[in-house]
């Protein structure tokens, strides 16, 4: 009987690490996208809380779930144009111009989100999970995977969708191309600054929509900072991830259970360790997991670094 | 004014001594900018206040001006500007040394705790023993905190804008459970820890304002950085790290001891900024301690163009700001987050001021 309820509870957690691995899922992968081509974005903090705001937003005003999560997208892409016309046009510091998007979009989303929602106390209609006929049904899986919403399943396809234009297309070998050698782009004749716009594009819409999942996946209510970390954890989730869209479906997952597994821990009246220790683990192991994988062997040899044509 | 600003990466080579007017002239020159990105921000702030329905120009009216009422508000700001200035001007060190230490809200916290455990024990001292040495502790456990960082970094390449930033979480984290767990006040109703013994108080200027020797000790360290940065030799080297570390490291310097420097600098200077919160404003351990002067410092050392002497005015403009959001938020109902935004415009038409001026440099 043991087991069974130890089997039961690994179902939950993993069912539940999926679930809490989906907006790093999203943004990780978008930022793969944007790493390739030799951009760093550390403002996706700020630009998955604008996803968030602007999600919880547009579903609050038409109570559709769908239109919010387009929301989500366009604003995080609306954020990531002003990244890009300051990081690629302009050529500023990524750094310091992330640092600002940071300290904006936790201004803006707060200060929009005090002014007209904090009063209301209203939640949203979020996604309802979609049993999956049969599989649904299956003892101990079922509960794990098969029991999401639609928008968590959609994690798979778009890793999958990802790693095919990446790897696959010529789009996506140019892409990478940029991130390495962008000279090289520049004299092939292709515009690397227009291949920089589009990676970072693809990259602030995920992340927009890893943050609106955060309000309409689910919890059903904007929270001042309710991404809490998860824009930099994403940073060295791809890191871990060797900048691969799959690998950071994978990575996102492993630091989901810790998610799930500090949540469920907390629940857990009998735990000996103080809750902080458990609320502490993902960020130990975003640490942990930099120093185990030292070296930037497959990092993009220009991230990081604006293109100067001469 | 040739390290304006650290995120336009050009080739400029750090300088030997030079006359004091041409520093003048050159502060005078350099000032243009900031003081360019600060009116873009308020514009872009009324704005925003206007576009949402408040009075735009009550950021003129109650945000700059409302908050010089008299000389205890003019103190309450200077209070808000000490751990500013700390915490900008040691940023500006790392920042020169191209280390993107984004970790000093945790290093203002794990300074905190330090100064509480040292100032809520050994009973007994003098009040010119206990005060400093409460300060030093908190400094001590800033560069430590920071130090940690550092360290992933020299030995592991772990990148310091992950880590760091991770490190903010868990010492908020840490300080929450030290509040709610072996630190707590029992007697008190909310997590608080046991009030500071009186002797490790830091010292006031004033009897009755809450303004204490802190702001001093901010301005002279800040002044003390800028020297140690433009005329000491490690400060030479800090920079040439920061500008090309490969040729640092042709000429003979240690790349990694002058990251840690760096590191542990700033970390001193925000853990620092943690000793003063305790022991000079609130005497006991809080949750939430820091409303983000760590965050906020950033903003501070990259409008000051990281030069640790400029730190000194852009963290009183900061606290300005921040002083007057609370007054807006008091008579308007304006969310005091509002000021968030404008440090975030602020820090985004430095940027594209500086590159502005390359280009009309260029043309000319």
């Amino acid at each position: 009987m043991d087991d069974m309820m130890f089997l039961t509870f690994l179902a939950t957690l993993v069912g539940a690490a999926w679930r809490l691995a989906t907006p790093l899922i999203f943004a990780s992968i978008g930022e793969v996208f944007s790493e390739r081509a030799g951009v760093l974005n550390i403002g996706l903090e700020g630009t998955m809380l604008v996803g968030a705001f602007c999600g919880f937003a547009a579903a609050f005003a038409t109570g559709s779930v769908p239109l919010g999560l387009l929301a989500g997208i366009a604003g995080g892409m609306l954020f990531g144009l002003v990244f890009a016309v300051f990081t690629i046009t302009i050529k500023a510091d990524q750094i310091v111009v992330g640092a600002a998007l940071n300290l904006l979009g936790m201004g803006l989303t707060a200060f929009l989100f005090r002014t007209y929602y904090v009063s209301t106390g209203k939640g949203i209609e979020i996604a309802q999970p979609v049993l999956i006929p049969f599989l649904s049904d299956i003892p101990f899986l079922g509960e794990a995977f098969f029991r999401q919403n639609l928008i968590v399943y959609s994690t798979v396809l778009v890793a999958v969708l990802a790693s095919l234009v990446l790897f696959r297309t010529s789009f996506g070998l140019t892409l990478r191309a940029v991130g390495e050698h962008p000279k090289a782009v520049d004299v092939a004749g292709r515009n690397v600054a227009a291949y920089r716009y589009g990676a970072v594009m693809v990259g602030t819409g995920l992340a927009g929509l890893g943050g609106a999942f955060l309000t309409l996946g689910h919890s059903n209510q904007f929270v001042e900072g309710i991404t809490s970390g998860r824009g930099f954890i994403v940073l060295a989730v791809v890191v871990f991830a060797r900048w691969s869209p799959i690998g950071a479906f994978f990575v996102s997952l492993l630091f989901g259970l810790f998610y799930a597994l500090q949540l469920m821990l907390q629940a857990q009246a009998s735990i000996i360790v103080p809750y902080q220790v458990l609320q502490a683990l993902p960020y130990i192991m975003t640490i942990i997991t930099l120093v185990v994988l030292r070296g930037k062997g497959a990092a993009p040899s220009k991230l990081g670094q604006p293109y100067e044509m001469r | 004014m040739a390290q304006v600003n650290q995120g336009v990466r050009e080739t400029v080579y750090p300088q030997a001594a030079q006359p004091l007017y041409r520093t003048l002239s050159q502060i005078a020159i350099s000032a243009v900018t900031p003081i360019a990105a600060v009116l873009v921000a308020l514009a872009c702030g009324a704005a925003l206040l206007w576009l949402n329905g408040f009075n735009g120009s009550d950021i003129v009216t109650v945000m700059i001006f409302g908050s010089f009422q008299d000389m205890r508000s003019v103190g309450e700001i200077l209070l808000k500007a000490t751990p500013l200035i700390l915490i900008g001007a040691g940023l500006c060190v790392a920042f020169r040394c191209s280390i993107w230490n984004i970790g000093a809200e945790g290093q203002l916290y794990v300074g905190a705790i330090a100064a509480t455990l040292v100032g809520t024990n050994f009973d007994g001292l003098s009040v010119w023993v206990h005060a400093p040495l409460v300060m030093l502790a908190g400094a001590l456990a800033g560069a430590a905190w920071a130090g940690i960082a550092g360290y992933l970094k020299v030995r592991f390449q772990a990148s310091e804008i992950v880590t760091t930033i991770m490190l903010n979480y868990i010492a908020l984290i840490l300080t929450s459970y030290l509040v709610t767990g072996p630190m707590r006040d029992a007697s008190a109703a909310y997590p608080q820890s046991a009030r500071l013994i009186r002797e490790a108080w830091t010292p006031r200027i004033v009897s009755d304002m809450r303004l204490h020797i802190g702001i001093l000790v901010a301005i002279v360290l800040a002044v003390a950085l800028y020297i140690f940065l433009q005329r000491s030799s490690r400060g030479f080297a800090l920079r040439v790290v920061g500008l090309n570390p490969h040729a640092a490291r042709y000429a003979g310097m240690q790349v990694a001891r002058n990251v840690m420097i760096a590191m542990c600098i700033s970390g001193a200077m925000a853990g620092l900024a943690g000793a003063f919160e305790v022991a000079g404003v609130t005497h006991r351990l809080y949750q939430n301690i820091s409303p983000g002067y760590g965050f906020e410092g950033i903003a501070v050392a990259l409008l000051a163009g990281n030069n640790p002497l400029a730190a000194i005015v852009s963290g009183g403009l900061f606290a300005t700001l921040r002083s007057g959001s609370e007054v807006l938020q008091i008579t308007s109902q304006v969310p005091q987050v509002l000021v968030l935004v404008i440090q975030g415009i602020v820090i985004l038409s430095v940027v594209a001021f500086a590159k502005l001026r390359d280009i009309l440099r260029i043309v000319a």
